[in-house]
């Protein structure tokens, strides 16, 4: 580079080598430029995403959305309470952690086992083609993705229209609620199990391919390197996704239980995150669904700090 | 060890020196290249299992997709017959005809298609300005900022504090109200951020030579430098909003501003009678809901599957794969 020296010179004023001889003040006036690069994003991140947890105070309060935070009175523990004795939140919470067990039992593997299918194609088009098919239910909403599920195992919809045709009964899927949640189940491997496979997909191509020659030569078939090879190449992040999905344990997500909440009933759908809309802004009781909001946070941070915990005593790296 | 001297992956030089391996080798190098050489040849009975397997999932995730195109593409009697739907057999455009002609499809999809590009827009600018805030070094306080920002994807607000947020910010009922509380996504700005920190130092250096300040930095070298990477991001962006429809249920009564998901979810699912809704002459018998309800599902699907491509071609290469773990 012709401008070498001089670009030395210049570029010192954020080399962090020698700014950091400076004080502190001045490196801050000599980037003053890139404060207000962030001025716009901070203030929304404090607004929107900071502001919001200090308005779990109604969680504490009777809130009144006439009077105001302000004015509501405090109650302390209350609601939290109230909370242990609602039958709807029982309910709730019920549906959330059968859901979620069945999610991690069956919808968190999916996409592994996917992955090493996909990764045992040889052929790089076939891959490719496959590939780009199975990711494409994650781009639609659950709006979408209900309304074509709707349409293919609905009380009119393409299966039962066959089975008529053919002179059987008509069965119920969409909207039976003892089979219900084993359908949010297969729904969310339908929608989301090609995305998932991505990540598995690059800690699978990280593996060193030598490992697996050493695994030839020491006599190991397909199986065995599956086994000793492939599985723990992959571990880590394996480890790491299920940091991040017990974190969300206590939110199995909101816009599929809601959109067919009509169909099956609440005994059936009604899982935390939809009680939450139902108690608090359906029917007003602020106060008594942030405190449902509130716990169900806090145990989800509980959870990604225990489960890192626990990864990182086991000597995996985790998340942190 | 032997295999760690063998070069591996290339078949030219897959000398292995054992006879069992090398034989099939041979033989695999005519079908393709793409095997690895150690690998031993398939079973039959496996690659058809595989085969079959494949074949499967993917009549799985396309079946009921074509269904609802078929669908809306059927003349009523058609689908009420029940026959097996792949090609819809008498090809009409009545359904299409019904909800473009007006009422209320045409004006969500005009609120889904403005709250997309302004929303977009808005979106791109603030994620690109902190991540680019946040991506030189030396700058005090980035660290803090870098926390505020894990933090909040650690403590995600709950659902009743936002809407008593967004309710005191008077924004009920206004478009800003869908796009302001999810401006930024923490996942996207690291991306970002990623792919800026990643642009040589050398380059801003000269550039500072050269007198540039930093809106300058930002605005000529860092941003066209980042095109691929601000595409992928802002395609994530558009697909999010025009997806998203309970924002709409918590914070927009009016049904005039509806977005296209919201108004899917009123006459497909809830099966409301949009027939009533839109301007239909009375003379014409309506068409039936299903052809009707599978055409609304087709004009929200369609944008979707334009973009797919690009979007598809940018995460398979693994630009987002290498952020997720910051």
């Amino acid at each position: 580079m012709a401008t070498g020296p001089a670009t030395l010179e210049q570029g010192a004023r954020v080399k962090p080598g020698r700014v950091s001889q400076r004080s502190v003040w001045s490196r801050m006036w000599a980037n003053r430029g890139m404060y207000l690069f962030m001025l716009p994003g901070v203030l929304w991140l404090i607004l929107f995403a900071y502001v919001p947890l200090i308005g779990n105070i109604v969680a504490f309060q009777h809130y009144s959305p006439f009077i105001g935070f302000r004015a509501s009175p405090f109650v302390g523990l209350d609601n939290f309470r109230e909370m242990i004795h609602d039958p709807d939140f029982i309910m709730s919470l019920r549906n959330t952690i059968e859901i979620e067990l069945l999610q991690l039992i069956f919808a968190f593997p999916a996409p592994l086992l996917l992955a090493l299918l996909l990764n045992s194609i040889i052929s790089e088009r076939v891959k490719r083609a496959v590939q780009s098919i199975v990711y494409l239910p994650h781009f639609l909403s659950w709006v979408i993705v209900i309304a074509m599920w709707q349409q293919v195992f609905g009380g009119a919809g393409f299966l039962n229209g066959l089975l008529v045709n053919q002179g059987f009964h008509t069965i119920d899927i969409m909207s039976n609620p003892s089979i219900f949640k084993g359908l949010v189940v297969t729904q969310t491997i339908w929608k989301d199990i090609g995305w998932g496979t991505i990540i598995f997909l690059a800690a699978l191509t990280n593996i060193d391919l030598q490992l697996y020659e050493a695994a030839v030569i020491d006599g190991a078939g397909g199986w065995r390197r599956l086994i000793d090879v492939t599985l723990p190449g992959i571990r880590g992040i394996v480890i790491l996704l299920l940091i991040l999905r017990l974190g969300t344990a206590l939110s199995v997500g909101f816009e599929q239980y809601f959109l067919q909440q009509d169909a099956v009933g609440a005994q059936a759908a009604q899982v935390l995150d939809t009680f939450i809309y139902f108690r608090g802004i359906q029917s007003g009781d602020f106060s008594f669904a942030t405190a449902v909001g509130l716990v169900r946070g806090v145990v989800g941070a509980m959870l990604i700090f225990g489960a890192n915990w626990v990864a990182n005593r086991f000597g995996e790296e985790g998340l942190f | 060890m032997v295999t760690t001297d063998a070069t591996p992956a290339t078949p030219d030089t897959a000398g292995l020196g054992n006879e069992t391996l090398a034989l099939p080798n041979r033989r695999r190098r005519q079908r393709g290249p793409d095997r690895p050489p150690w690998m031993e040849q398939p079973n039959p009975f496996m690659t058809a299992l595989k085969a079959i397997v494949l074949i499967l999932i993917v009549i799985i995730m396309l079946f009921p997709m074509i269904n609802v195109f078929a669908t809306s593409f059927s003349s009523y009697r058609d689908v009420l017959s029940g026959d097996f739907i792949l090609f819809p057999r008498h090809p009409t455009l009545e359904a299409y005809q019904a909800i473009f002609k007006g009422g209320i499809v045409v004006r969500a999809l005009q609120v889904s298609a403005g709250l997309t590009i302004f929303g977009t827009f808005f979106q791109m600018l603030f994620t690109t300005t902190l991540a680019f805030g946040l991506s030189r070094r030396g700058v005090p306080g980035t660290r803090f900022v870098l926390l505020l920002i894990f933090g909040s994807m650690l403590f995600p607000p709950g659902m009743i504090p936002m809407y008593l947020l967004v309710k005191e910010l008077g924004m009920i009922n206004t478009f800003p109200s869908l796009v302001a509380p999810g401006l930024i996504s923490a996942f996207n700005l690291i991306i970002v951020r990623q792919f800026f920190m990643n642009i040589p130092q050398e380059l801003i250096d000269s550039a500072r030579i050269d007198g540039a300040n930093e809106w300058h930095l930002f605005w000529n070298i860092v941003m066209p430098l980042s095109k691929a990477v601000l595409a992928v991001v802002a395609l994530f962006y558009a697909v999010g909003i025009w997806n998203a429809w309970f924002n709409a249920v918590l914070y927009i009564n009016d049904t005039t501003k509806w977005p296209i998901q919201l108004v899917l979810r009123q006459y497909v699912l809830q099966g409301s009678a949009l027939t009533n809704a839109s301007a239909l002459t009375s003379n014409q018998p309506p068409p039936p809901a299903a052809t009707t309800q599978m055409a609304i599902v087709v004009v929200a699907t369609v944008p979707i599957l334009i973009v797919y491509p690009f979007l598809q071609k940018y995460f398979t290469k693994g630009v987002l794969t290498g952020a997720i773990k910051g």
